[in-house]
């Protein structure tokens, strides 16, 4: 690329998809800022990009459920100037079984996953629209297509931001910039740790990160992440209820 | 046990021992010292990890925890001035070639596979095809830090004059977690290397050409036809090279085919292992001479099959490293290769290297002067550990040793014999940490 590198925002960025991606857009020679609650581990991750071809590196210590969604990102423009690519990468798995007897630990499921990175797509679309241009990538999940009892609050939480995004792309329509959700399946990062894994369903963070960049310059407001979960998660929509619910998924 | 989970049959790259391991993996260098305690307090047995491309049982704690280190591969700086790289101990020799030779620089040493993390190539004192001029990959190692299961933290340099560097160096991870590592890299002006194949007729003519070649070359190692026996005995190629004067800094990023199973056993046999040795020896000789390569086939052939290991089939493979000091290097050599020979199971690929005199710097590194045999053989149960037993004795005879990364059996016995400095290297042992293959020796 000759043109100027290109200037990226990442929330969220020490998620193991994020910082997977982080190190796609370094490879490129972007200029990045990570922002995430956590200083020590976003300085460990932005020394690693540096050496890993990233023009710049910069930091922003935000706690994305605490603070105000408009206030810091007009914060972070004030700082660094515009971006031309967001990614909202945070959200927590949480525990279901919890979530269903302690409101608290619901609210915090449902705020990491659906009200904050809303918030913070509501401010973002609205400087993208202004300047005509942009892209606004966020990270669902499949756990969102269907409800089911292992993790539905999560899964409804994920429902939300996937109808939100679908909702600022279309009001994106024609604009120029553009917003996408990824819906991974299950990945092996350390949100998972805990999990066995292994087997066909497992993807790695790299095959997810691949396609969490390129949704930013192509492709539809919904990808899933790897693309055969699009027609694995029609199937599992279309099973009827009497079926579905005799199904240990 | 807080971020572990209980993992069945984790194997090691021979894929003959299969162990059921608590394994954890953590993201960041702050959750080693949580993982460590927990570890070592419910278990009371804790190994870490990196990409298990070690053959045996060093890389396995079975029945105990396992810290798989492998995403902690962040670096940490790099200064072109000074050549040091430090890192994260996860980080594999892949990445690193990738980030340094960019900016003109290369692994001070490296071994067959990239696909191993700075951790392990310290843990290992791994050496490469550069050993009689730059020593084992510890030689370059210029600091390292060390977490030990007593929640402390060392910051260890060469001029570390407890004991506690040397030991780690070489250590098999035994030592405590090493957490980032500082190498020295080397310049180079291009990735590619110049070569030069010379085929020799037998065990004789490899010791002259090495003695005479090898001073005026960064690399050196010969391929040996294992199962050629007579006057053919000890036939091969060796293969000359340095860091081209000229040429491109491009990083290598072909990914090959993978062996997605487990080979039938059948497609190894001593008949297709014949036929591949002497095509091999035949295409090497038809293209003996001068030729410019990308390091990356020079280094890594194997590298371009993920998974070559599935090759051996269900059963696995044993690799058979030795090392013999000089002044007997010749008769064990041959008497290693006419054993073989008249074993009939062959090895895939017979590699000879002749290290110079370079002092390792860890208490268990393997390199010492000498000329080192590396042998692979499909595992055929007790016939294969009867042959690795006749080895085993010529080795002893030669005041030899074995490389513990490699067949996971080295008899005890060997291992004391081969390692005069075991008994000064346990004492810093951490009390916390252990493995299989260190179980086994102190039985």
């Amino acid at each position: 690329m000759s043109h100027s590198p290109l200037r990226v925002l990442i929330l969220g960025a020490t998620s193991g998809i994020a910082e997977v991606t982080a190190r796609l857009y370094a490879a490129e020679g972007a200029r990045l800022v990570l922002a995430g609650r956590n200083a020590a581990r976003l300085q460990a991750i932005a020394a690693d990009l540096r050496l890993r071809g990233a023009s710049a590196v910069d930091i922003a210590q935000i706690d994305f459920v605490r603070d105000d969604a408009r206030q810091a990102w007009l914060g972070l423009l004030a700082t660094h100037g515009a971006f031309d690519h967001v990614l909202i990468a945070y959200g927590v798995l949480g525990d279901q079984p919890t979530a269903e007897q302690d409101s608290a630990a619901a609210e915090s499921i449902m705020a990491a996953n659906f009200t904050s990175p809303a918030q913070w797509s509501l401010a973002v679309a609205e400087d993208f629209e202004r300047r005509g241009s942009g892209s606004l990538v966020v990270l669902g999940s499949v756990a969102g297509d269907r409800g089911r009892r292992a993790n539905y609050v999560y899964g409804a939480a994920k429902a939300g931001i996937a109808a939100l995004i679908e909702g600022i792309a279309h009001r994106f329509a024609g604009k120029g910039p553009r917003a996408v959700v990824v819906k991974p399946g299950p990945t092996d990062t350390p949100m998972t740790a805990g999990m066995k894994k292994g087997g066909p369903l497992w993807a790695t963070a790299e095959q997810v990160a691949v396609i969490v960049r390129r949704a930013a310059d192509k492709g539809g407001p919904v990808q899933y992440a790897p693309a055969r979960w699009r027609l694995v998660m029609l199937i599992v929509r279309l099973i009827p209820s009497a079926i579905f619910n005799k199904m240990n998924l | 046990m807080t971020g572990f989970v209980d993992t069945d049959q984790l194997v090691s790259w021979g894929r003959v021992l299969r162990a059921r391991h608590d394994l954890a993996r953590p993201a960041f260098l702050d959750e080693l010292p949580a993982l460590l305690h927990a570890g070592a307090a419910s278990t009371g047995k804790v190994l870490a990890g990196g990409l298990r491309r070690s053959y045996g049982d060093s890389c396995l704690n079975a029945d105990g925890a396992l810290i798989d280190v492998s995403a902690l591969d962040r670096f940490i700086a790099f200064d072109p001035a000074t050549r040091l790289l430090t890192a994260e101990a996860g980080v594999s020799l892949a990445q690193v070639l990738a980030c340094a030779i960019p900016r003109g620089f290369f692994l001070p040493v490296t071994p067959g596979t990239k696909f191993v993390t700075l951790g392990g190539a310290v843990a290992n004192d791994v050496h490469g095809k550069n050993h009689h001029g730059a020593g084992t990959f510890g030689r370059w190692v210029r600091a390292l830090t060390l977490l030990r299961s007593d929640g402390s933290h060392r910051e260890l340099t060469p001029e570390d004059e407890s004991g506690l560097f040397a030991a780690t160096i070489g250590g098999l991870g035994l030592t405590g977690v090493i957490a980032t590592v500082t190498v020295e890299l080397q310049p180079i002006s291009s990735s590619h290397m110049a070569t030069e194949t010379i085929p020799f007729a037998n065990l004789g003519e490899f010791f002259r050409l090495a003695r005479d070649s090898d001073a005026a070359h960064a690399y050196s190692v010969a391929w040996i036809d294992c199962l050629a026996s007579g006057d053919d005995l000890g036939r091969g190629l060796l293969t000359l090279a340095d860091h081209a004067a000229e040429g491109p800094l491009e990083v290598a990023g072909r990914q090959g085919p993978s062996i997605p199973f487990d080979f039938p056993e059948i497609a190894l046999n001593r008949y297709s292992i014949a036929a591949f040795n002497r095509l091999y020896h035949y295409a090497g000789a038809a293209k003996a001479g001068r030729r410019v390569v990308s390091y990356d086939p020079y280094f890594y052939p194997l590298d371009a099959i993920r998974n070559w290991n599935r090759l051996y089939g269900r059963r696995g493979m044993y690799q058979y490293q030795s090392l013999v000091p000089p002044e007997a290097a010749p008769e064990a050599t041959r008497e290693m290769l006419r054993t073989i020979a008249r074993a009939g199971t062959g090895s895939f690929l017979a590699v000879l290297k002749t290290f110079g005199a370079v002092a390792s710097p860890g208490l268990l590194s393997f390199p010492r002067e000498g000329t080192t045999l590396a042998l692979d053989f499909p595992n055929r149960g007790p016939e294969t550990l009867a042959l690795l037993s006749r080895l085993d004795a010529i080795v002893r005879e030669a005041k030899g040793r074995l490389y513990p990364a490699k067949d996971g059996r080295l008899p005890p016995d060997l291992f004391h014999a081969g390692y005069p400095a075991a008994e000064r290297f346990a004492q810093h042992v951490d009390p916390g940490i252990s493995s299989s293959f260190w179980r086994r020796m102190q039985s």
